[in-house]
């Protein structure tokens, strides 16, 4: 097994700064797919195909290619352990979908992780440039110029009706997904936040949870993306994702204003009681873990708290994934253990006796 | 958001329909959606949006009908990967980028509904686009090579036969 740093700290080198709006926006993501011509899509490929299409793609970016993001790292995912894989899902390094069905696949990881370029997943490239805070078109120009470095070293799959050749039709064209994960807890406790939801899905962007496909939105942590692929420009993809972000961070402030404007010791009763209960519970589920973080996460935006940091929240966000808990704990933990160790992982990185 | 169909649950899968420039939009939650059997078995559960796809394909009405044209559309075959168009309906996913080239005709349909439009106006890869931008200009010359013919101009059309030539040539090359 690979020596693998990146399922040892949990927060990535990228998330401890900030970037903007970073009181409400917690990241960035943006993801293009590609493929190269005359090799099946990895849904079909067999063994020696995916491993024809690694063998064209991992040295493009090796360790000695310089890119000006860092030295990458190439893991194979079938020399991964399943605790490993799951742990690079819950950083958001890898996609579920890569972990689960892992046949020739393998991700080039840079140094600070902020770079993970997927190879043999859905489509025989994904390129995956992630941001703190509020960072959307930053991810973009990192994105498109990692893609011309590969552009000059293979054939892509590319069409001069239809764009870039993927899988699913529902990423040709630009094959980019742009999306922006975001704390909306004012506009979830005003019970505004399916007004906005439905509003965003009218003008062509999707929402779900954190954790992607069919995961609920865990501690108000919502991902809004693009869901238009073909017909748009990257440009206009990324500036429509962007002006209805600001819009929806608007919304947000103004909610978390009216919140303290009309029951500020009510919102101030629930943070503190949230942050008491992390510190001090016993057995804590990963549900309302979720939940007792966003709140203080509230707290600490708008003044109620001065700690801890949200870089620390950030931190306790991932760390009390399943996966995390056992690589922290061991690897054989049952429900009920975790959600102990959960509890204890919780009051000794909050409690005050450090 | 709440779950169309069953009013309970949280939708997660979030899906906008669009035919003849006018939008549905789907919210349902991954317990209805396999109900309704639009999971593919063996996805190891994990719902997709190929399911809720290839739904959408099967409305184009092909697969419905029994007549003979409709048969010949689901056979339709990939040369290169081998998938049948009814396999590609039934997955929602493309086996090869030649894909794209054999089941052409039905995609517009599709493309339409999952994106409202069907021609890329973004990125164009740099080597790609030189070809693109050689063809467009070998289509140019070729509208005033006839034009030329027609009205008898035979010296500049036997100029542009050359250049368009000379063209094709550093196409191939490619
Ligand atoms: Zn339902
Ligand atoms: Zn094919």
């Amino acid at each position: 097994m690979p020596n693998l740093r990146f399922t040892e700290q949990a927060l990535s080198e990228w998330m401890r700064s900030g970037g903007s709006h970073s009181e409400i926006v917690i990241s960035s993501r943006v993801r293009i797919a590609r493929n190269i011509v005359h090799h099946p899509f990895p849904l079909l490929a067999n063994e020696e195909q995916a491993e024809k299409v690694m063998d064209v793609l991992a040295p493009v970016i090796d360790e000695n290619q310089a890119t000006g993001y860092g030295t990458f790292q190439l893991v194979k995912l079938d020399e991964l352990g399943e605790l490993d894989k799951t742990v690079l899902v819950e950083k958001h390094l890898i996609s579920p979908n890569l972990a689960n069905d892992s046949r020739g696949g393998a991700v080039l990881l840079n140094e600070d992780e902020s770079v993970s370029i997927m190879i043999n997943e859905e489509d025989h490239l994904r390129i995956q440039c992630l941001f703190p805070g509020f960072q959307v078109k930053e991810a973009w120009d990192r994105a498109t110029s990692i893609d011309d470095i590969f552009e000059a070293a293979v054939d892509y799959a590319f069409d001069d009706r239809r764009g870039y050749l993927t899988s699913c039709p529902t990423n040709v064209g630009t094959g980019l997904r742009a999306s922006v994960m975001m704390h909306l807890p004012a506009l979830v406790m005003t019970q505004q936040i399916g007004r906005i939801l439905s509003a965003v899905n009218q003008v062509g962007l999707t929402v779900r949870g954190i954790y992607g496909e069919g995961s609920e939105a865990a501690g108000n942590i919502f991902q809004i993306s693009n869901q238009i692929t073909l017909g748009q420009s990257e440009t206009e993809i990324i500036e429509n994702l962007h002006s209805v972000v600001i819009q929806i961070i608007e919304h947000e402030r103004n909610a978390r204003q009216r919140l303290l404007n009309d029951s500020a010791l009510r919102i101030t009763d629930r943070v503190m009681r949230s942050y008491g209960i992390l510190k001090y519970a016993a057995v804590m589920d990963l549900k309302e873990a979720s939940q007792r973080l966003s709140d203080v996460r509230l707290g600490v935006d708008v003044g109620i708290l001065q700690e801890p940091s949200i870089s620390v929240l950030n931190e306790l966000n991932v760390k009390t994934q399943p996966g995390f808990l056992q690589k922290t704990f061991g690897d054989k933990l049952n429900a009920a253990e975790r959600d102990m160790y959960r509890a204890k992982l919780l009051r000794e990185t909050l409690g005050t006796t450090h | 958001m709440v779950c169309q169909e069953c009013g309970a649950r949280p939708a997660t899968l979030h899906f906008t329909k669009i035919v003849n420039g006018e939008k549905t939009e789907f919210h349902i939650c991954e317990h209805c959606a396999r109900e309704k059997g639009e999971l593919i078995p063996g996805t190891s559960g994990g719902f997709s949006i190929h399911s809720l796809l290839s739904g959408l394909l099967d409305l184009e009405g092909a697969s419905k009908g029994k007549t003979a044209a409709a048969s010949t559309v689901q056979d339709v075959r990939c040369e290169e990967c081998g998938m049948t168009y009814g396999q590609f309906s039934k997955l929602g996913r493309f086996g090869c980028s030649s894909c794209y080239k054999y089941f052409d005709k039905g995609l517009d349909p599709l493309f339409k509904r999952v994106h409202g439009s069907t021609a890329h106006v973004g990125k164009v890869p740099r080597r790609a686009g030189v070809q693109i931008q050689v063809r467009r200009q070998i289509d140019e010359l070729k509208e005033n090579m006839q034009q030329a013919i027609a009205q008898e101009e035979f010296e500049t059309a036997a100029e542009l036969r050359d250049q368009i030539r000379k063209l094709e040539k550093e196409i191939a090359q490619e």
